[in-house]
């Protein structure tokens, strides 16, 4: 609809558009003129030599004068139109269709993520797959099961924990600790992480019964760090930052996946290729990350599950129900840990080495952000944010076309952050609760009601 | 009905409140007979709601007891407190936004573990039939009046001997208050619900309450019967002129 149609409407404004693109792009050329296009160098000599970018300058101003033309004649006008258009009623036949997707995509997901592997060998062979099956797909569900892990405690629950990775931290060394020095298994140590992670959730629940809001995050902040310096310092038995390597793999009951003649492989008679474990690891976190769901989704319905979200809502009203906001808030806060336990457990066993490097602060804003976005505690909403987020991050890997524009030093992998922001400026503009901003209730009646998130006050609805 | 024998259901003996070093109560003394309606009424600041709140133990009682059928429970925590079945509908009706009204009753049957739950919100229904029309709806999209009426049902949900409201009329319209006051009076005629309703509207709720109290300062200053305070001239000066609709 841009093109023609609105070059006849807006005729008269073409030219202003283009003078005001002009101008913007004068602008542009004051301020990154001296700033990009001149660049002092040192020679051999140490001397300072000023050497000039004007192409870097060109396709800049080039970009902003395009940019700002299409802002004024195309985007801003729709924008505008479509605001003052009211928004009209869905018609019967709209609602049916989001209530037609919305009970039918769960279930199309879930088959598709186990046809996953299967399809992604079918289109590139097992080699290729390799790729897609370990950094996307084990990568993105081992963020889906964090981030349903920590939807229990901000979604359900509503206490917002900075601190989370310090669970998966937990988990990981538990497991590679315990695998290397007793040798046990990992379908041992799983459920053995998962409940140190659940006493480490306590522990930490336990002083901060009392907070809630930004000094519950600040102490929750503090607690991942603590937990990290801990892991740095206690080099006796974590070895340092220098980390704990060749962790044991995982075995698919007892048969290992390696080249020995009872490995997988030969057993199977199998070409030797390490897609097999691959996938096999891929299928171990998508039932880990749907054990989360179910958990989650059946807890919701019982009256601990109730509980958190009514904490969530209104502390005051849930003691004078006589409801233990003490349990409430120490079960949550060890049932999320137990999933970031199990979540790094198989981190460690994937990843075959840990270090502390991998549980910074960033993981656990990561984490955080994916709740945010997904909608606090819509368990869909979560995964497609989780898809979104590390997704969005493994196909920068991948922009390399981007080389051809920036200069061959352009990695687009340092500028995850930066689109990390921007995508999360966006989406909390236009959709500020989260991609599924609705919460789901629990019971069902014979009719069910839509309200539009939009009917109702920010944080009331 | 002050001759009323036997143990009272709650009795507040000398409760004396802070909020750091201010006073908030200064020696209150209350007590509630079981099928009584009781009000208390103030004005603004007077510690109505903090009477209400260190009832339930949030703030607690710096000095003086607090005892529910005999029983001290001046130092239990709020959610032992409202075990004890003294539910209350808090100041600010604080429903949970999010949650369906449906849910919002589920939460308020709690404490038994939804075992009398279908019964019970039937019951709720034919009380307040408004809220069965806003089942599935959202409690934070609910009007005021109707916002109310489920903070009352959902203190119900719990079956509770006694029953505190706090403010029920607060920013209501008048025929709304009238429901909601007619409902409370209806409770306690059919099912001997006791009730302590912490009041700002003197008029409506002297002419329900058997007994009233009134707080100045953190001070009861009068007690009696409901229609012999409505009667005092001090009262009808500070409370009702003017202000009685």
């Amino acid at each position: 609809m841009a093109g023609a149609t609105r070059k006849d409407t807006d005729g008269l404004n073409a030219a202003a558009a283009v003078k005001d693109a002009i101008l913007a792009g004068v602008i542009a050329l004051g301020i990154f003129g001296p700033l990009v296009g001149l660049k002092s160098e040192q020679n051999m000599r140490n001397e300072l030599v000023l050497t000039t970018r004007w192409g870097l300058v060109a396709i800049i101003v080039g970009i902003v004068i395009v940019g700002r033309f299409l802002l004024t004649t195309v985007i801003w006008p729709t924008l505008r139109a479509r605001k003052m258009r009211d928004k009209p009623a869905p018609t019967a036949a709209q609602i049916a269709r989001r209530s037609a997707i919305a009970k039918w995509f769960p279930s199309t997901s879930l088959v598709f993520l186990f046809l996953y592997p299967a399809i992604v060998v079918s289109l590139v062979g097992f080699q290729g797959s390799l790729k897609w099956v370990d950094n996307f797909g084990i990568q993105i569900l081992i963020y889906v099961m964090l981030g349903w892990g920590l939807n229990i405690v901000v979604g359900l629950a509503g206490l917002l924990d900075l601190g989370y990775v310090a669970f998966y931290a937990v988990g990981a060394y538990s497991y590679a600790l315990l695998s290397i020095h007793f040798g046990l298994s990992f379908w041992l140590l799983l459920p053995l992480a998962g409940i140190l992670a659940a006493l480490w959730g306590i522990m930490l629940g336990f002083p901060v019964l009392r907070l809630r809001g930004d000094y519950l995050a600040i102490v929750t902040l503090a607690f991942g760090e603590i937990i990290r310096l801990v892991l740095i310092n206690f080099r006796e038995l974590t070895n340092g930052s220098a980390g704990i390597s060749s962790i044991p793999k995982i075995t698919l009951f007892g048969i290992p996946f390696d080249a020995s003649p009872n490995g997988f492989a030969k057993m199977f008679g199998l070409p030797l290729s390490s897609a097999y474990y691959k996938i096999f690891l891929y299928y171990l976190i998508l039932l880990l990350a749907l054990l989360t769901a179910y958990v989650t989704i059946r807890l919701r319905r019982l009256p601990v599950g109730r509980a958190w979200e009514a904490l969530r809502e209104d502390e005051i009203a849930c003691r004078s129900l006589g409801i233990n906001t003490t349990n409430t808030k120490l079960t949550a806060f060890a049932l999320g840990a137990m999933f970031g336990g199990f979540a790094g457990s198989f981190f460690a066993a994937r990843q075959g080495f840990v270090s502390p490097e991998s549980f910074v602060f960033m993981e656990s804003a990561v984490i955080v952000a994916i709740v945010v976005l997904g909608g606090m505690g819509s368990m869909i909403g979560v995964a497609l944010a989780a898809v979104a987020m590390i997704g969005g991050t493994e196909m920068l890997r991948e922009l390399d076309f981007l080389k051809a524009v920036f200069g061959n030093n352009f990695d687009p992998d340092q500028f995850r952050m930066l689109f990390f922001g921007l995508a999360m400026v966006l989406v909390m503009i236009w959709k500020p609760r989260g991609f599924v901003g609705a919460r789901e209730p629990t019971v069902f009646l014979a009719e069910r009601k839509s309200i539009s998130s939009s009917l109702v006050k920010e944080g009331h609805g | 009905m002050s001759e009323l024998s036997g143990t009272p259901l709650l009795q507040v003996e000398g409760a004396k409140t802070y909020y750091g070093k201010i006073q908030a109560l200064k020696g209150v003394d209350v007590v509630v007979h079981p099928g009584e309606i009781v009000t208390l009424i103030g004005a603004n600041g007077a510690g109505k709601s903090t009477l209400m709140m260190t009832i339930c133990g949030n703030p607690r009682a710096r000095e003086g007891r607090i005892l529910f059928e005999g029983r001290d429970i001046t130092n239990l925590p709020t959610h032992e407190i409202a075990r004890l079945r003294i539910a209350q509908s808090p100041e600010g009706r604080r429903i949970f936004p999010r949650m369906t009204v449906f849910e919002n009753l589920q939460m308020g049957a709690a404490i038994d573990n939804l075992a009398y739950f279908d019964e019970d919100v039937e019951r709720m229904f034919t009380l307040f039939p408004r809220l069965k029309e806003r089942i599935a709806q959202r409690g934070g999209t609910l009007s005021g009046g109707e916002q109310q009426m489920l903070a009352i049902a959902r203190a119900l949900m719990a079956r509770p001997k006694l029953l505190m409201l706090d403010e029920p009329s607060l920013g209501l319209a008048p025929l709304i208050v009238k429901q909601i006051f007619d409902a409370i009076a209806e409770l306690n005629r059919k099912e001997g619900l006791t009730v302590f309703l912490v009041e700002q509207n003197a008029y409506h709720a002297l002419k329900l309450a058997h007994r009233g109290y009134v707080l100045v300062n953190g001070s009861v200053t009068m007690s009696g019967p409901g229609r012999e305070l409505l009667e005092k001239p001090e009262i009808r000066a500070a409370y009702l002129e003017g202000g009685a609709h």
